[in-house]
This record gives C-alpha cells, sequence and structure tokens, in this order.
C-alpha cells in the first residue's frame, strides 16, 4: 500500500479514526483533550503508533509516544518527525 | 475446618446469558447445540461491555467479565464496595487454552501481513491469565489472582484451589470459575484430528451410539466465602463447597484409565475431605463428555468409589443440553448443580436411549426428576477430568 503524505490535517484524521475505534466518543477527541481524559493508555498507543506507520511509514519511538499527552500532541510528533 | 460456601453465581452458556437461563432450560430439556456446536449465540459483548472493555478482552474473558458481573452482584460485591478488604479477595479462574481465537487471528496476520502487524494487544489478549486478570480490575480485587491451566478439568480446580485458599487463611472470599471460547478453525480441527470430536455432532453422555463430543462455549463464574464470614454479614447462602478431590491418572496424554482409577481416587478424596460417606450423596453431576472412553472410565469410577449406592443415584450430564466447554466446563457445571441441589431436582442427560452393556447407572434420561432426599440438605458430586490425566471432583451441598 502506497503512504500517504504527511499534512496536519491528513494525520489529525488517521489519529482520529484511530483513537474512535478505541472506545472514546468521536465529539470527545479534539486537539486538546488529553489522553487521560479519553482514557486511552500506553496499549492504544502502541497500536496508534503501528497505525501511523503502517499508513504514513514514520516509526515513532516508544520513548517518544511515552511523553505526549494531548491529541494535539500525537498529530504534533508525527508531523514534526516527518518534517 | 473452615466451611466454604457460594454466595453468587453467573454464567454465559450455549443456553444463554444467566445461571439460572443455563439451569431452567436444560430441566426444561432444551439443548443449546445447533449444526454440532454449543455456540453462546445469545452472547453479545456490547450489551455487557464498553467499546473498550470488549476489544482489550478476548472472546474467553469477555464469557468470563459478564458472568463474573451476574456473579458479584448477585454476592453483594458490585458496585464498587467490596465487603472485604480488595487485599483479602483472590481471584483464581480456570481455562482449558486461553485466547485462541486472538492467537489464531494474529497468526494469520503475521502470515499474511508481517510481524510489524502483529497487534500490540496480541499477547495480553491470548494469555490464559487473562480472565483472571481482567476480573481483578474490573472489580478492584487484590488478593491472590492467577489462572489456572487443566484442560478439561480446569473449572473445577480453579474452584477446589479457592476453596483451599480460604481454608489456608489467606482470603476472605475468592472469585473463581473458568472459561472457554475455543470454537476456533484450528481448535475444532486438532481436536477432530484427535478423534475426540463428535462426527455425528450429536452429544449423547452414557449412549451406546455416543461417538465423541460436541464444543461448546462459555463461563461460569462463583463467588466463594468464609462460611462464617459470609453470615456475619448477612449474605444469602446458595450451596457449600463441602470437600474437593484432584488426582492424576498418570497413565496417558489424552485417554482416561480405562477403570477411571484416578477418577474413583479424586471422588473418594473429595467425599474424604467433606467428611462424608458414599450414602451421603444424592446426585451425581457427571464429566459424561459423549467420548466412548470417558463415559466407560467414568462408570466405572463411580461404582468404584460409590460402591451399591451408584446404582440408587441419579447421574446426569450436563454436556447432553450444551456440549463440553472444556476449561469452563468444571465450573458452569458446578453452577448448574448448585441450581438443582437448591431445588432438590436431577436434570436430565438429553439424548440417551440406548443402553450399552456394563454402564447401567441411573443417567436420568431425558426428563428432570425430583431428588429423593427425605428432607435432608441433599450432597452432590461434580466430576470434571482433563487431557493430561488431571481429575477434578466437588463435594457440594445444597443451602437451607
Amino acid at each position: 500500500m502506497p503512504e500517504k503524505t504527511i499534512t496536519p490535517e491528513a494525520v489529525e484524521t488517521t489519529v482520529r479514526e484511530a483513537l474512535e475505534q478505541f472506545g472514546p466518543e468521536p465529539d470527545e477527541i479534539t486537539l486538546d483533550a488529553t489522553f487521560e481524559q479519553l482514557d486511552v493508555d500506553s496499549l492504544d498507543l502502541a497500536e496508534l503508533s503501528q497505525i501511523i506507520e503502517d499508513e504514513y511509514g514514520v516509526k515513532l519511538k516508544g520513548e517518544d509516544v511515552g511523553k505526549i499527552k494531548t491529541v494535539g500532541d500525537a498529530v504534533d510528533l508525527v508531523v514534526n518527525r516527518a518534517g | 475446618m473452615t466451611q466454604v460456601v457460594v454466595t453468587g453465581i453467573g454464567a454465559v452458556t450455549p443456553l444463554g446469558v444467566g445461571a439460572r437461563t443455563l439451569y431452567e432450560r436444560w430441566l426444561a430439556g432444551q439443548s443449546g447445540i445447533e449444526g454440532g456446536e454449543g455456540i453462546a449465540s445469545e452472547f453479545d459483548p456490547k450489551e455487557h461491555l464498553s467499546v473498550k472493555e470488549a476489544r482489550r478482552a478476548d472472546r474467553f474473558t469477555q464469557f468470563a467479565l459478564v458472568a463474573g458481573d451476574e456473579a458479584l452482584a448477585e454476592a453483594g460485591f458490585a458496585g464498587g464496595e467490596l465487603p472485604y478488604e480488595a487485599e483479602r479477595i483472590a481471584c483464581v479462574v480456570g481455562t482449558g487454552i486461553g485466547g485462541i481465537g486472538t492467537l489464531e487471528h494474529n497468526h494469520d496476520v503475521l502470515r499474511d501481513s508481517g510481524p510489524n502487524k502483529v497487534s500490540p494487544l496480541a499477547v495480553p489478549l491470548m494469555m490464559s491469565n487473562a480472565a483472571p486478570a481482567a476480573l481483578a480490575m474490573r472489580h478492584g480485587i487484590k488478593g491472590h489472582t492467577y489462572g489456572i491451566v487443566s484442560a478439561c478439568a480446569a473449572g473445577a480446580h480453579a474452584i477446589g484451589t479457592s476453596a483451599a485458599l480460604i481454608q489456608s487463611g489467606v482470603a476472605d472470599a475468592v472469585v473463581t470459575g473458568g472459561s472457554e471460547a475455543a470454537l476456533t478453525p484450528l481448535s475444532k480441527a486438532a481436536f477432530a484430528a484427535l478423534d475426540a470430536l463428535s462426527p455425528s455432532g450429536i452429544s449423547r453422555p452414557f449412549d451406546a451410539r455416543r461417538d465423541g463430543f460436541v464444543m461448546g462455549e462459555g463461563a461460569a463464574v462463583l463467588v466463594l466465602e468464609d462460611a462464617d464470614r459470609a453470615r456475619e454479614r448477612g449474605a444469602t447462602i446458595l450451596a457449600t463447597v463441602k470437600g474437593y478431590g484432584a488426582s492424576s491418572d498418570a497413565h496417558h496424554l489424552t485417554a482416561p484409565h480405562a477403570e477411571g482409577l484416578g477418577a474413583a481416587q479424586a471422588i473418594r478424596q473429595a467425599l474424604e475431605t467433606a467428611g462424608l460417606e458414599a450414602e451421603d450423596v444424592d446426585y451425581v453431576n457427571a464429566h459424561g463428555t459423549s467420548t466412548p472412553l470417558n463415559d466407560r472410565a467414568e462408570t466405572l469410577a463411580i461404582k468404584a468409589a460409590l460402591g451399591d449406592r451408584a446404582g440408587q443415584i441419579p447421574v446426569s450430564s450436563t454436556k447432553s443440553a450444551i456440549g463440553h466447554l472444556l476449561g469452563a466446563a468444571g465450573a458452569v457445571e458446578a453452577v448448574a448443580t448448585i441450581l438443582a441441589l437448591r431445588d432438590r431436582m436431577a436434570p436430565p442427560t438429553l439424548g440417551y436411549e440406548e443402553v450399552e452393556e456394563g454402564l447401567d447407572l441411573d443417567y436420568v434420561p431425558n426428563s428432570a426428576r425430583p431428588l429423593d432426599v427425605n428432607g435432608k440438605r441433599p450432597v452432590a458430586l461434580s466430576n470434571a477430568f482433563g487431557f493430561g490425566g488431571h481429575n477434578a471432583v466437588l463435594c457440594l451441598e445444597a443451602a437451607e
């Protein structure tokens, strides 16, 4: 499968769709929402990393993923890694 | 010795969701077997679990969580307030295979898409201790917590081990039981390769035409408590776990000992630990798998252990109605036995018609009937035997 081009909008869509599968309600998922608020834990973030790698070819390091706190942080991490 | 009582029960089985549903439908002669399988077809995880809870649990763990909610609610453990210190409540749940559906799915992913696509959830979902882990997290249980793995004896071993934990003084209560969800392509093919599964797809334990077991799926969870403490807190007591026997055939990896020596030893030990005699037994819930070897060896074991009493009491198999739930069987059948004792009833062995020479116990063919107990509290044995030559027998007594 060809990898998608990284844009903030595309990554945000990917992150949102992934998080919706994990359980949070779609309207709870905002860029400012924290993973704690969304009940998204380290296992969810491991799955999210796998989806990101799958779609964009960007491998996220566990130590970096461990530092992010919000949905927006996750989007920024992917976008910055691509830059 | 500390007495151990049952204060809550729950089940998910091919006969529906709920312990009473299982018992009442079996008693009425209904079967949960369709197309040669006992699928828990009335179970919909979305009715009971959140999206997150459901996707964090293999089907075998989902069954245990839902059976657990029922049992803990009945015992008065639900709603965020536990009646004992969390550290004094244990959780011990058996399974034969664990999350084999998760394992098979992720093996497909590995083969088709490569190692990078295998789910981070694969290990936590397939591990055989996933059910007790999920129950402990859901209810804040912090005492001894682990799985029991002894093939088709696991559910009974879990209950027996749990009773011993209370008697040893390390727990005031234990959430226990067994769970299995092994109706998967690999598991079905593997049991079929052993000639263990019924080619006809009919579960008719003890009948001369029996040709193997029908696989089922489900779970049962029980709450056990120290009897004195349960009475102090005013809990409703459903039954007493009077005794527990366990043994190993040390004979063959899959076949039972032809004379049922190990099974007989476990039955005797269950009675000895209960302080009871063969004459005290009013009903036997047999392992009764519908395999040619088990039902013959088990009949011999019951006769060897109970002597003349064996021919005087009803012996029936829950598997005639739901198939063989493997590691869940011992727990599901203990739950059914507890309700049968409560009602002083012997549920039937469905499908039993043709007598085989030597298999001459009272198998309660096709219709339930009252136990003849003359006003005393009835006592039952619940047998569970597993590949590996493992035998586990519970001795249960009705409450008041």
